[in-house]
């Protein structure tokens, strides 16, 4: 199962060293510097997205973003996914240099999955999976519904190989 | 040179700068990320903390030269290099850094300029170790870890401070 993760941080080191960690757990990584180049890739900039449904070229099974960015925030943009309906299922999780109760729970209020303090490390990026496998469910699952195939069932048993997500390219 | 004594001189330096405090255990988690795929990545992500903290600590030097002090964007630009030293495991630095906020905060101009001296000071010094520690300086001179690949050798890691 391929998964592919959108990572968000205005701190160039900081991209690269995400990236990297990501890349050692196999999974494709997108690395913006920005929520506003976030949102713009996950569709959300453009139109009004609430109840439309957008077919994007890409998908994404996982956000993982700064908290302190300027502009948008990792916040800002935490609230924004769980305000669409069509990517309120992604996983979010906040990275943070801070260690400020209230902003940590503040974001796991808003849906984050997580909440990590920088640096980020390998142990870190192990505590993904079980929230990658969930959201890739949940999305082929809405898919399957919208797209009127394959039940959820097919999800659950990754040894298959059968061909998913057919409606789907990944952008490399 | 032989591979081991090459080795052995490699860990020997980085125990160095583990010991006197320039690096921490960050530094060994870079260290763990280069691998055959990967094998410039410290390297790499240490270029890139060189430039930008050169870009943060010009934007501060002038950022403290204005006649109105904004302390505000100090303390952003402060706690951005305090990140990617953090992010790199410079220690040193990262403390200094640590140790700015709070002056900025109290909003003192004298304490701050101060503050900016130690952290260019720390910079500095983070720099030079590191650049031995990987780049070629010298272009006849190869760095010690260059020097190791060459010889057919492996870097060694401190597993110590993982």
């Amino acid at each position: 199962m391929e998964f592919h993760v959108l990572a968000v941080d205005d701190s160039i080191i900081d991209r690269k060293l995400i990236e990297r960690l990501l890349k050692t757990s196999s999974y494709q990584v997108t690395a913006v510097e920005s929520g506003v180049k976030a949102l713009e890739f996950l569709g959300l900039l453009d139109d009004e997205n609430t109840n439309t449904h957008v077919q994007k070229a890409v998908e994404v099974n996982l956000i993982i973003t700064d908290y302190s960015m300027p502009s948008v925030t990792g916040y800002d943009l935490l609230r924004k996914i769980k305000e669409s309906a069509m990517l309120k299922d992604i996983p979010v999780v906040i990275m943070s240099s801070e260690n400020i109760p209230s902003r940590i729970n503040n974001c796991l209020e808003q849906g984050a999955e997580e909440f990590f303090l920088k640096p980020v490390q390998q142990s870190d990026v192990n505590k993904l999976r079980p929230h990658l496998m969930r959201g890739k469910c949940r999305t082929q699952n809405q898919q399957n519904i919208i797209n009127k195939r394959k039940p959820l069932e097919e999800c659950l048993s990754p040894d298959r190989t059968r061909p998913r997500f057919n409606d789907f390219e990944l952008v490399q | 040179m032989e591979v081991d004594q090459l080795q052995r001189n490699f860990l020997e330096y980085t125990n160095l700068l583990f010991r006197e405090g320039f690096l921490d255990g960050q530094f060994s988690q870079l260290q763990l990320l280069q691998d055959e795929s990967n094998p410039d990545f410290v390297f790499e992500v240490v270029s890139l903390f060189f430039e930008d903290s050169e870009r943060l600590l010009n934007d501060l030097t002038i950022a403290l030269d204005q006649q109105n002090v904004d302390f505000k964007k100090i303390d952003a630009h402060v706690h951005q290099l305090k990140g990617s030293s953090s992010s790199i495991g410079a220690q040193r630095v990262k403390n200094t850094c640590i140790a700015f906020r709070d002056v900025c905060l109290e909003q003192n101009a004298e304490g701050c300029l101060r503050c900016l001296q130690q952290v260019k000071q720390e910079y500095l010094l983070v720099k030079t170790k590191l650049e031995a520690l990987l780049r070629v300086r010298v272009p006849h001179l190869f760095s010690l870890e260059q020097q190791i690949v060459a010889a057919g050798g492996a870097i060694p890691m401190l597993n110590d401070f993982c």
